[in-house]
C-alpha cells in the first residue's frame, strides 16, 4: 500500500467529493435526530388503524397526501418513524463507540506503552474476544436480561472494542519511541502526564479513523439484533425493527421494507465514507 | 517451527479455556436460572424441585467444573426445551451451517479475487474506483434487508430461486449471496493491495524483461504471493461467516446451529446456548490456528516471530 496515498490529483477530487457526501449524509441524519421532534409531521407512535400501509408519494394507488412516505400495519406515519428511527440508531452508533472507545484505547494504549507482560495480557484479551461470536453472545445477552436500549449500548460497547485496542496498541508502539516522549521523560513528566498528553494527541487521528468504522458496525448490528427481536423493544422505531414489523407485509407491498433498510444502507455508507475521506486527510494506513 | 507451533497451540488452548469460562458465566448473568427455567407462573415449589432436577443447587465452582468435565468428552447435557441431547442437536444442525458458510466463502472468492486483481491493474482508474465503490456498499448493505430484498425479486417476483428451507441445493443460493456480501470488502481489499504490492516488486520487472506473457505475470507471479494473506483471511472470515450466520438463517428459516441458538434464546434454553457460543468459538480459534500455520508454511519469513 506503499504507493497508494499519492495518486494523481483526479483520484484527490473524487476522494475528496466522497467524503463531503458522507459529511453531509451523516450531518443530516444527527439533524434529523436531535430535531426529531421539531421535524415529524405526525407523531410516531399515534396508530390509526382505519389508514394502514397507505402507501408512499411516488405510488398513485392507496396514497394518502398527509403521509409522504405511507403508513404502517398499524397505521403510524412512516415518515414520523424514520425520523425518530435516526435518534435510535445515532445514540447507539456514539454511545456504543464511546463505551467501546474506552475500553480499548485504554487497553491498547497500556500494552503499547508498558510492553511485556502487560502488552502479552492486552494481547490475549484482544485474542480472546475476537474468538467469541458477537451477533450470538449479543444476542443471548439481551435474551436473558430484557431488551433495553441501554442494555444494547452496554453489550455492544463490551463487545466492539477489539479494533480500538489493535490500533491503540499498534499506533503507541510507534509514538513511545519518538523523540519528544523521550524529551518529556527527561523533562520528569509523570508516566500518566505523558501517556495522556504526548502519546495520545498523536494516536488520535488513527482512533478517529476506527470510531467511523465501529459507528457503522454498532448501527448495523443494533439494526440485525432489533430485526431479530432482540435488540430496541417495540414500540421504539429503530429501523431494524420497523422492517422486522414490516416483514409480513413485505410481498404485497416491498416499499415497507425498502425504506427503512434503504435509511439504514445510506446512513452506514455515509459514516465509511467520511471514515474514509479522514484515512485520507490524516494520511494514516490503518489496515482494517 | 516446532517451537512456534507449540507455542501457538498453548496460546489457542489459554483463549478456549477463557471463552469456556466466559461461556459458563454468561448463561448465570440472569441471576436465579431455576425462577427463568420455572417460568412466570411458578411456585416457590415448583423452583425449587427445578433447581434440584437440574442440579442448580449445588456450589457455583461445582457446577462450573463438572460442565467444564463433560464439554471436554462432547457432553454438554440435555436441552430443557428439546427433549434431547444437545450434543446430537447441534451434530443434526452443524451441516447445514457448514454448507452455508462454505458456499459463503466460495462466492465471495469467486467474486472478491478478480476484482481485487482487476482493481489494482487498473490502480487509480475508474474501474479501481467502481470496484472500491463495489466494497464500500458490501460494507454498508444490512445482511438481514438484503436477505429479505433477495426474497422479494428473485424469489417471488422473478421466481428463480426458493424463498426458505433446506431441501435442495437452490435453497442456499441466497443465503450464500448474503452472507459472501459480508466478506467481500475485506477480501477485495485485500487482494487489491496484496497485487499492487507484488506488481510493484523486482521479481515481476524480472518476469517482464524474461518477457513472459501478462497473464502468467499476473496469474503465476503476482497472485501467488499476494494469495497468502488473502488465503489467511479467507479462513478467518469463514470463522466470522459461522457466528454470523445465525442472523442469515433465521431470515431463511435455515435450521442450521445459528437457527437453533435463536430458538433457544427465546425459550432460555441456556445448555444449546451455552454449547453454541463454545463450539462456534472453538472451531474460530481452529481456523485463526489454521490461517496463522498456513501462513507460517506458506512464507518462512513469519517462522521466528
Amino acid at each position: 500500500m506503499s504507493a497508494a496515498g499519492v495518486g494523481p490529483a483526479p483520484r484527490r477530487g473524487w476522494r475528496s467529493a466522497a467524503t463531503w457526501v458522507g459529511a453531509a449524509i451523516v450531518g443530516a441524519v444527527l439533524f434529523c435526530a436531535v430535531f426529531a421532534p421539531l421535524l415529524v409531521p405526525h407523531d410516531p407512535f399515534a396508530q390509526d388503524l382505519n389508514n394502514r400501509l397507505a402507501t408512499p408519494f411516488w405510488m398513485d394507488e392507496g396514497h394518502d397526501p398527509a403521509h409522504l412516505l405511507g403508513t404502517d400495519g398499524l397505521g403510524r406515519d412512516y415518515l414520523s418513524r424514520l425520523i425518530y428511527g435516526a435518534r435510535i440508531s445515532m445514540m447507539i452508533g456514539v454511545l456504543t463507540v464511546v463505551t467501546s472507545g474506552l475500553i480499548g484505547i485504554t487497553l491498547g494504549v497500556l500494552g503499547g506503552f508498558a510492553g511485556g507482560r502487560v502488552d502479552d495480557a492486552v494481547l490475549f484479551a484482544i485474542t480472546c474476544r475476537l474468538s467469541i461470536p458477537v451477533v450470538l453472545v449479543a444476542l443471548a445477552v439481551v435474551g436473558l436480561l430484557g431488551s433495553s436500549l441501554i442494555l444494547v449500548v452496554l453489550t455492544l460497547g463490551l463487545l466492539l472494542w477489539d479494533r480500538f485496542a489493535v490500533v491503540a496498541r499498534s499506533t503507541t508502539m510507534q509514538v513511545r519511541n519518538l523523540d519528544f516522549v523521550a524529551a518529556a521523560w527527561c523533562a520528569g513528566c509523570s508516566r500518566f502526564h505523558i501517556l495522556l498528553r504526548e502519546v495520545l494527541p498523536n494516536i488520535a487521528s488513527h482512533l478517529v479513523v476506527v470510531a467511523t468504522l465501529e459507528m457503522a458496525l454498532a448501527i448495523l448490528l443494533e439494526a440485525a439484533l432489533s430485526f431479530l427481536g432482540l435488540g430496541v423493544p417495540p414500540p421504539l422505531p429503530s429501523w431494524g425493527l420497523m422492517i422486522a414489523e414490516a416483514k409480513e407485509y413485505m410481498f404485497f407491498s416491498p416499499w415497507v421494507i425498502v425504506i427503512p433498510g434503504v435509511a439504514l444502507f445510506v446512513l452506514v455508507l455515509g459514516i465509511n465514507l467520511l471514515g474514509d475521506g479522514l484515512r485520507d486527510l490524516f494520511g494514516t494506513e490503518t489496515e482494517t | 517451527m516446532l517451537r512456534f507451533l507449540v507455542r501457538r497451540l498453548i496460546v489457542a488452548l489459554l483463549v478456549a479455556a477463557t471463552v469456556v469460562t466466559l461461556a459458563f458465566m454468561l448463561t448465570r448473568l440472569s441471576g436465579d436460572l431455576a425462577i427463568s427455567i420455572a417460568g412466570a407462573n411458578a411456585t416457590q415449589q415448583d423452583v425449587e424441585q427445578v433447581r434440584r432436577a437440574y442440579g442448580l443447587d449445588r456450589p457455583l465452582v461445582v457446577q462450573f467444573f463438572d460442565w467444564v468435565g463433560r464439554a471436554a468428552l462432547g457432553d454438554f447435557g440435555q436441552s430443557y426445551f428439546f427433549k434431547q441431547r444437545v450434543s446430537e442437536l447441534i451434530a443434526e444442525r452443524m451441516p447445514v451451517t457448514v454448507t452455508l458458510g462454505l458456499v459463503g466463502l466460495a462466492i465471495a472468492l469467486v467474486v472478491s479475487l478478480p476484482l481485487g486483481i482487476i482493481a489494482a491493474v487498473r490502480e487509480n482508474t475508474a474501474v479501481d474506483r467502481l470496484v472500491q465503490l463495489v466494497a464500500l456498499i458490501g460494507q454498508a448493505m444490512p445482511s438481514f434487508w438484503l436477505g429479505l430484498i433477495l426474497m422479494v425479486t428473485l424469489g417471488l417476483r422473478l421466481g428463480w430461486l426458493p424463498i426458505s428451507g433446506t431441501g435442495s441445493w437452490e435453497h442456499y443460493v441466497m443465503p450464500g449471496i448474503v452472507l459472501a456480501f459480508s466478506a467481500i470488502p475485506a477480501l477485495t481489499r485485500l487482494t487489491r493491495s496484496g497485487m499492487i504490492q507484488a506488481l510493484a516488486s523486482d521479481y515481476i520487472r524480472t518476469a517482464r524483461a524474461k518477457g513472459l506473457s501478462r497473464a502468467s505475470i499476473l496469474l503465476k507471479h503476482a497472485l501467488r504471493n499476494a494469495a497468502i494473506p488473502v488465503v489467511a483471511i479467507a479462513a478467518v472470515q469463514l470463522g466470522f461467516m459461522l457466528g454470523g450466520s445465525i442472523v442469515i438463517e433465521s431470515v431463511f428459516a435455515l435450521h442450521g446451529v445459528g437457527f437453533l441458538a435463536w430458538e433457544s434464546i427465546g425459550k432460555n434454553d441456556f445448555p444449546v446456548v451455552q454449547a453454541v457460543v463454545l463450539v462456534l468459538a472453538v472451531i474460530y480459534i481452529g481456523l485463526t490456528m489454521l490461517a496463522d500455520l498456513m501462513n507460517a508454511v506458506l512464507d518462512p519469513r513469519l517462522r521466528s516471530a
